[in-house]
């Protein structure tokens, strides 16, 4: 187990390290650092000068190596366009996107799992089908589709819900929380819908269809022969046996709801770093799109580790010790 | 004096599986009574109904096979009309049921000592203090070593003998009056078949539990059953005393059927073959299905169906069945 978890962490870091070199590699081959530092008028001291303090100069491996003890340590360097620390703008702008990823996440996993439970077990009924028919929707219309057409239906029409921004927010220290004010919750409920609706289908079909094959098993058959409730066969054997396969498929839908988070947070101008990073895409500001890609990648590992030490809390076949056949 | 009543009756029980090309018959008026601390074996080549007939019982038909006529009597009491929420009270509790892959018929993510006392809850009256005692002593009457200590252990950390004894102990864990055994054996290692077929005939004995053990093992069925049914294409073809199954069948396809098996033909030079193979369900001949394959076949067998012959307890679907006399020539 512990080997297990030794193993994969070092396959990520790995990963990140690979991710490291393209975020640098951004540095030096997309756009002149010296170019968007200083402006048009320059002498060639400057310049060289300028090369000099960024250590432009050293050879590769050696300022890779730099540009990642100083990411380790939180230092992604000044935005070109804000003339600030990247660090402290992501700082202020993770809160918005983690709350709204949370939000969806939950949503997701909630009514996905909901669903689709009730989807297999009511397999025939008209309800299971008009959802399952409803689900094809959330599968093939594109993210920025389904939040015009809410923003067109509940924010235009009938006025209910806003479409724009995260309404009021209440520092705690550092971080800026809207689920503590009506106008910052009210806000959530579109975006949060926009960006969870796509996972949530897919959670819901795989569930669904893994509840399916799980119920043609011969341990659910036996547990029906032995006369068990509905809900215990349902829940306690059903539901736990899809699980694998659902928190692998879950872990990689959170990730991507943090990486898809760009597109509704343009949609409805949520102050995340989602926008924050299509803004700098447009002004080639690259240290905080490098820095986006690592948190994204750290956040994506991360993750993939979790669900890996969630597999072998589910499923006891895969606990290598704790054998005494 | 009251003539006790069966444990297990089946009235004519029929089960049809309705299709884009026709309904199927897997089970065609199947009628026998199981008496209490009577073992009925269930013979018949693969596709017989021998499964169908064993899961109509308990209510465990994959839809679209339904019962379609006859009854499942339990004790006297009509069991096949009941609503599913009353079916699930009987389930477990007194119609216990062990199927063919141990490997397979264990929640694989519980442990043995939950899968157990959960089934004891839902039927007995009692705490989980208590429960989980049970659940002990039903371990150690099935014969797993140290009981007590397997409670937590996972179905994989068992081997397939011992988790077949696992399903048995669960099967019988709210003490059922009826087993339903569909062919207990099949998936194990020929090593461990008979101690799993000892276990179940000394837990019938001890219990006085009426058992239906379906299996086309004829050497299990000589050692175990007091009764023997021959099904052929949804039919009962014979059933009869185990003595006169295997020693004087009247049946041509049980004659040949014994006359195939190594265990049951002991002595004999060499196996004979029946010819041929079962119809299928929607290829089923006029009147008898066995008539094609029949080397006593006659006009009439092809066109009169339900042919019978014998008493309620030892009877024969054949109008030319053989005779005693003529087997000894
Ligand atoms: N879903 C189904 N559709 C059509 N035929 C089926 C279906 N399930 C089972 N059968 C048929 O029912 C018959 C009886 O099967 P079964 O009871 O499993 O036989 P046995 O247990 O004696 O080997 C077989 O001929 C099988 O092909
Ligand atoms: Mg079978």
């Amino acid at each position: 187990m512990l080997a297990f978890i030794i193993r994969r962490v070092f396959q990520s870091v790995i990963v990140l390290l690979a991710v490291g070199l393209v975020a640098f590699s951004m540095f030096r081959f997309v756009g002149d650092p010296i170019e968007n530092l200083l402006g048009q008028e320059r002498t060639v001291q400057d310049v060289e000068r300028l090369r000099e303090t960024l250590g432009l100069n050293d050879p590769f491996p050696v300022q890779y190596a730099r540009f990642l003890g100083r990411a380790v340590q939180g230092d992604f360097g000044i935005s070109y366009r804000q003339s600030r620390p990247v660090a402290q703008i992501i700082a202020e702008r993770a809160p918005a996107t983690l709350e709204l990823a949370f939000v969806s996440g939950f949503l997701a996993l909630t009514v996905g799992i909901g669903l689709g439970v009730f989807t297999a077990i009511r397999r025939d009924g008209w309800a299971a089908n008009v959802i399952m028919s409803a689900s094809l929707i959330g599968v093939s219309l594109p993210t920025f589709l389904i939040g015009i057409l809410l923003i067109y239906v509940f924010g235009v029409q009938l006025r209910w819900l806003p479409t724009f921004g995260r309404g009021e927010v209440v520092q705690l220290g550092w971080w800026s929380t809207g689920f503590l004010t009506q106008s910052g919750l009210k806000s959530l409920i579109l975006p949060a819908i926009t960006l969870g609706l796509f996972q949530m289908t897919l959670i819901m079909r795989l569930v669904r269809s893994e509840m399916l094959e799980v119920l043609r098993q011969d341990y659910i058959r036996f547990a029906r022969a032995r006369g068990l409730a509905a809900k215990s066969v349902n829940f306690r054997h059903a539901l736990k046996n899809t699980m694998v396969p659902v928190i692998t498929v879950t872990g990689l839908q959170l990730g991507a709801i943090i990486a898809f988070a760009i597109i509704t947070e343009t949609v409805f101008q949520w102050p995340g770093v989602g926008l924050l990073f299509i803004n700098a895409v447009q002004f080639v500001d690259i240290p905080v799109m490098a820095a986006y890609l690592m948190l994204i990648s750290v956040m994506f590992v991360m993750i993939n580790l979790l669900v890996d030490i969630l597999y072998v809390w589910v499923d006891p076949r895969l606990r290598i010790d704790g054998r005494h056949a | 004096m009251t003539v006790p009543v069966p444990v297990l009756s089946l009235r004519d029980l029929t089960v049809d599986i309705p299709t884009r090309h026709g309904t199927l018959r897997p089970v065609d008026q199947v009628s026998w009574d199981i008496a209490r601390g009577e073992i009925l074996g269930v013979v018949g080549e693969s596709g017989a109904g021998k499964s169908m007939t064993g899961n109509a019982v308990i209510g465990l038909l994959d839809p679209p096979a339904h019962i379609s006529g006859g009854q499942v009597l339990l004790e006297g009491e009509r069991i096949d009309d009941l609503p599913l929420a009353k079916m699930r009270r009987i389930r477990g509790k007194r119609i216990g049921m062990v199927f063919q892959d141990p490997l397979t018929s264990l929640n694989p993510l519980l442990t043995v000592g939950d899968q157990l006392t959960e089934t004891i809850l839902r039927h007995l009256d009692v705490d989980r203090e208590e429960a989980a005692q049970r659940a002990i002593r039903g371990l150690d009457e099935v014969g797993i070593p140290s009981a007590r200590n397997r409670m937590g252990a996972y179905p994989h950390e068992f081997s397939g003998g011992m988790r077949q004894r696992v399903v048995i102990a669960l099967a019988l864990c709210a003490e059922p009056t009826l087993l339903i055994a569909d062919e207990p054996t099949t998936a194990l290692d020929v090593s461990v078949q008979a101690q799993i077929i000892a276990l179940l005939k000394r837990l019938c004995r001890e219990r006085g539990m009426a058992a239906m053990l379906i299996t086309h093992d004829m050497g299990v069925i000589a050692e175990t059953a007091d009764r023997v049914a021959v099904m052929y294409a949804g039919r009962l073809a014979e059933i009869g005393p185990v003595a006169q199954i295997v020693g004087q069948p009247r049946h041509p396809y049980t004659d040949g059927l014994m006359a195939s098996t190594p265990a049951a033909s002991a002595g004999q030079a060499r196996l004979r073959q029946i010819p041929g193979a079962m119809p299928r369900l929607n290829a089923l001949p006029d009147g008898c299905a066995f008539s094609p394959r029949c080397p006593r076949a006659q006009d009439r067998c092809r066109h009169d169906p339900r042919p019978r012959v014998g008493e309620a307890d030892a009877r024969a679907a054949c109008w030319f069945p053989i005779e005693p006399e003529e087997d000894a020539a």
